[in-house]
């Protein structure tokens, strides 16, 4: 079915046809069931209404959808040619943000078009993996392993995780530093780094504790004990354990679930909205979602060992991983694994900029699957 | 190149890596789900239904109170209140004025409810007011349009038909306060929940209670009640009968037109109490209505003490009453037999002091049945005298007095029959025979209740059994219990005889209140009781005439009486506080209160 091409020093570019056929069907099933269960939760969430969550869910998954085909569709090319000028035009739009939030009322993580509203931190986190791609893309081992090499990404991935620490998302920035930390991880840099990067954290906790905002601190400590306040921060984390566990195997049945219906879960649409589906569905339920998640991501991480190019492959390392974080933290914070940090499920849970957001990784991912086999060199960039 | 090579290498490891290990992650959510969902399920479900439902007390209809008659003495009336709901009202100040031009409210009210507004979530209702009359009710409703948020919801308020005639048998019922709670019954602690707070109300209490059912409610994160999962009715409380006779308390009570006083009638073979009267008395209803201050400093500070149960805490010198004791007293213990006379010059002396008879004249020589019908003290001091207190007192307390009579009523008081054990415990010193002689007029130390008095006479006119005051009917088996005394039936002719000579013999105390219905007659004793002491120096001026003194110094005045005098059913005994006269003021109560009686032929 797939069309081999030789990979030579003069890539070849696929026709749309070629490209159409190329993609992984599987993968994009995945996807549209799990948008499926996400528009469903939705839809109970409003209490058995398509408003005012569900349809709206639905539509804009529909324009990530075509937004996802598109980038799939784009010649690969673009994307290392423009890695390191899309990178530098989110961070500009991150500092107007932080700027703009500072004079404005209170934190504020977007930018208002009017007709939608972008968050820089949000589209930080794949120009990010881009900029890393290519940065390493044109790396030789030894300047990897070497510690002048790794400086100038560091300080690139350090600069915008701080920025977004600062409007304050600290579950926005712990991400992207982990998808960083993955990206270094996979390049080779030696694991006795990544001891002293352990070791120097564990000294500097402490001291960083003392900056976190109050309402942080609660959350961490929350965590560690839920009891600590159970009608204020702890509440949430209670209630969600209640909803789960009366879940049980099979569930209360669709719109039946008491814990979300009369309201003791909050968030239910949104962070909380795992929690809803495995009331209602039970473990079954629970398990169905963890498991299309799964193949997801290994589907992700199997597309990262078959593409021949080192940039597509680092690419594909970069956005899968975010998405495993997105999942991870999402499902371990309701499940009291992890405190409450404000990540959402991905494709499930109501809002639009992570719905865009994900797809158009998706769009990436495929993208790069799609040109397998094509070889980008190391020094140029495809066309010599 | 070669490093190229590597490079590829590396990132096929790292990648390994990084996918088993992010496939392991996902497993430890998998097992997260399991130990959650799975083994901890029971533990969430119980958790999940603790959060969702709410069970509600249903305060179970209280027993009705009824008279012997089946008529009602305390029932549960609908109460309508106007409630308000913020949620319902579209605009609250708009609704609160409109409310306020049907229905007045004061400032502190409005402010109160203001304040009751702002306390509570949107959805749950505050009182407007409460105890509205049809009246308002349909005014209210008619103008509900206008009035959105307003609410009638309606509730049992404890009411009591005949008001003050029967409060101070009855009792009252009010709000729970700590000293209740010994009580583990959870009804108490639904708020609003209303328990006897004194009389037959407060003895009854666990018969009219019942048992509280309850109501599961789901119910929202923020109390809002979903839908009703399952209820379950309770136990109504138990309906009780007494053996008042509302009739003939209404005719006791009005007897007394405005004087202060106490009377109680009771059925002389059963002890069933047929009226009860303390006047004045109070309207319990004020209480469930609630009462203001003024009307409560009313209550408190009249003289006339209406919230004191006169019948069984008001303790009186029996006076010439005492005399049907001590005359039985005396025939038993053979000091006196039916002819025995004593002379009466209207003074004894004893040592040197005198005692006087209420007759200066004197009355010349009288037997015992002469002597109880003109009420003559030089008789009694003589009897009293040659029987010694230890005697006089025994039968005393034979026939009820001294000692509480074990009514089911709160602040029962035992009076006081005095002998020589007890003045030695009391004073330390020894008992004087002159205090015998005083005794013996049922002056100095021996205080009464009403109510002993009527058990005193009933146990003496039915023959000698040893009955006592009851407001439950007795049972057959109830009625064979009932012990004889050992008191023999010619000595209770005798005193029964000098009875019915006080009012239907020529010149007896009380003749003014005789009457004679179908053959039907009345017997009794009067009695008329100082209230201060008569100086040496008032004695010798003259005595001050009792219609002279202020009310609080007057004479209290008694009657003790039953009917028929032929075969006795009835017994009354009567105490009209600073009433002056026995005869003229006691003994006509009484002898309406008989008549009323006798025209009821009450079952």
């Amino acid at each position: 079915m797939y069309k081999y091409y030789e990979s030579g020093f003069k890539s070849q570019a696929l026709s749309i046809k070629d490209k159409f056929y190329n993609i992984n069907f599987g993968y994009v099933f995945c996807i549209m069931l799990l948008a499926g269960i996400g528009v469903l939760c939705l839809y109970s969430a409003a209490g058995g209404k398509w408003m005012p969550w569900a349809w709206p869910q639905f539509v804009r998954f529909s324009i990530g959808f075509g937004l996802m085909l598109a980038l799939t569709l784009v010649d690969i090319k673009y994307y290392l040619k423009f890695a390191y000028i899309s990178y530098f035009l989110v961070l500009l739009l991150l500092i107007a943000v932080e700027v703009g939030g500072h004079v404005g009322m209170g934190a504020q993580r977007w930018i208002d078009l009017k007709i939608f509203k972008i968050q820089p931190s949000e589209l930080m986190k794949i120009t990010m993996v881009l900029m890393l791609a290519k940065y390493f893309h044109g790396c030789t081992l030894n300047k990897i392993e070497s510690l002048r090499g790794l400086v100038a990404p560091a300080l690139m991935a350090l600069f915008p995780a701080a920025l977004i620490i600062l409007q304050p998302d600290l579950g926005t920035a712990l991400m992207l530093m982990f998808t960083t930390m993955a990206i270094f991880f996979v390049v080779g840099v030696q694991w006795w780094k990544f001891a002293l990067l352990g070791g120097g954290a564990a000294v500097l906790a402490p001291i960083a504790w003392q900056f976190l905002h109050d309402y942080q601190k609660n959350r961490v400590l929350t965590f560690l004990n839920p009891e600590r306040d159970p009608l204020g921060a702890g509440y949430h984390i209670i209630q969600s354990k209640i909803a789960l566990g009366s879940g049980g195997v099979f569930g209360k049945g669709f719109l039946n679930g008491t814990q979300s219906h009369l309201n003791f879960l909050p968030e239910k649409h949104t962070d909380f909205i795992f929690t809803m589906w495995s009331e209602e569905f039970g473990m079954m339920g629970g398990a169905l979602v963890i498991l299309l998640n799964l193949i997801l991501i290994v589907y992700g991480y199997l597309f990262a060992f078959r593409v021949t190019s080192y940039f597509g492959k680092l690419v594909i390392i970069g956005l899968n991983t975010n998405y495993f974080l997105y999942v991870f933290i999402n499902i371990a914070m309701v499940l009291g694994l992890l405190p409450v940090v404000g990540v959402p499920l991905p494709l499930i849970s109501y809002g639009g900029t992570v719905m865009l957001s994900v797809m158009a990784s998706f769009g990436i991912i495929l993208c790069m699957d799609v040109n397998r086999n094509i070889n980008l060199g190391r020094s140029s960039f495809g066309d010599d | 190149m070669n490093r190229d090579n590597d490079k590829g290498k590396v990132l096929l490891q790292r990648l390994s890596i990084l996918t088993i290990g992010s496939i392991l992650c996902v497993f430890l959510l998998i097992g997260r789900v399991y130990y959650l969902q799975v083994l901890q399920a029971e533990k969430y479900k119980m958790l999940a239904d603790e959060n969702r439902i709410a069970t509600r007390m249903l305060i179970p209809p209280r027993g009705v109170i009824y008279d012997r008659n089946g008529e009602i003495l305390a029932s549960n009336e609908q109460n309508f209140q106007a409630l308000i709901v913020a949620e319902q009202a579209a605009n609250i100040d708009e609704t609160l004025s409109k409310f306020k031009e049907l229905m007045p409210l004061t400032p502190e009210e409005e402010t109160k409810i203001r304040e009751e507004i702002k306390a509570k979530r949107k959805f749950v209702p505050v009182k407007l007011k409460d105890n509205l009359t049809w009246e308002e009710v349909s005014k209210l409703q008619l103008n509900a349009p206008d009035m959105p948020g307003v609410i009638i919801d309606e509730g049992l308020n404890r009411s009591y038909p005949l008001g003050n005639y029967t409060a101070h048998f009855l009792g009252y019922v009010g709000a729970v306060s700590d000293t209740d709670l010994k009580d583990t019954d959870p009804l108490l602690m639904v708020p609003g929940f209303k328990i006897g707070k004194a009389g037959l109300e407060k003895f009854y209490e666990s018969r009219l209670r019942g048992l509280g059912g309850n109501v599961k409610l789901e119910v929202n994160a923020l109390g809002r009640v979903m839908q009703e999962i399952e209820r379950s009715r309770g136990v109504e409380g138990e309906n009780i009968y007494l053996t008042i006779d509302s009739r003939l308390q209404k005719v006791a009570q009005d007897a007394f037109g405005d004087n202060s006083g106490a009377a109680v009638v009771m059925d002389v073979h059963s002890g069933e109490i047929l009226a009860f009267v303390s006047v004045p008395s109070f309207d319990p209803n004020l209480f469930t209505t609630g009462i203001g201050s003024k009307e409560w400093n009313e209550l408190l500070t009249n003289p006339k003490k209406p919230l004191t149960n006169k019948a069984i805490s008001g303790q009186y010198s029996p006076g010439s009453t005492f005399k049907i004791v001590v005359a039985l007293a005396g025939l038993e213990a053979g000091v006196i037999r039916p002819d025995t006379q004593f002379n009466c010059t209207g003074v004894m002396q004893l040592g040197n002091h005198l005692f006087h008879c209420w007759r200066h004249s004197g009355h010349g020589p009288q037997n015992v049945v002469e002597a109880l019908k003109n009420s003559c003290d030089i008789f009694f001091y003589q009897v009293a005298m040659e029987l010694g207190i230890e005697k006089i007192a025994a039968m005393a307390r034979r026939l009820g007095l001294g000692e509480k009579t074990g009514i089911t009523l709160d602040h029962e008081r035992e009076g006081l029959i005095p002998d020589e054990a007890w003045k030695l415990k009391r004073f330390g010193t020894k008992w004087q025979k002159g205090e015998s002689v005083i005794a013996g007029i049922g002056q100095g130390y021996v205080l009464v209740t009403p109510l002993q008095l009527a058990t005193m006479l009933s146990r003496v006119v039915n023959g000698g059994y040893e009955v006592s005051p009851t407001f439950q009917k007795l049972n057959l088996k109830e009625k064979d219990k009932i012990r004889k005394l050992a008191i023999s039936k010619n000595n209770i002719d005798i005193v029964k005889r000098g009875m019915f000579e006080v009012v239907n013999g020529e010149h007896g105390t009380a003749m003014g209140a005789r009457f004679n219905i179908n053959g039907m007659k009345m017997g009794g004793k009067t009695g008329t009781t100082q209230v201060r002491r008569i100086s040496l120096q008032e004695r010798r001026s003259g005595i001050i005439k009792d219609e002279d003194l202020p009310w609080n110094l007057r004479n209290h005045a008694l009657f003790v009486g039953f009917a028929p005098y032929e075969n006795p059913r009835y017994a009354v005994a009567v105490v009209v506080e600073h009433g002056s006269s026995g005869s003229g003021v006691a003994a006509p109560i009484a002898s309406k209160i008989l008549q009323e009686a006798l025209k009821l032929d009450i079952k």
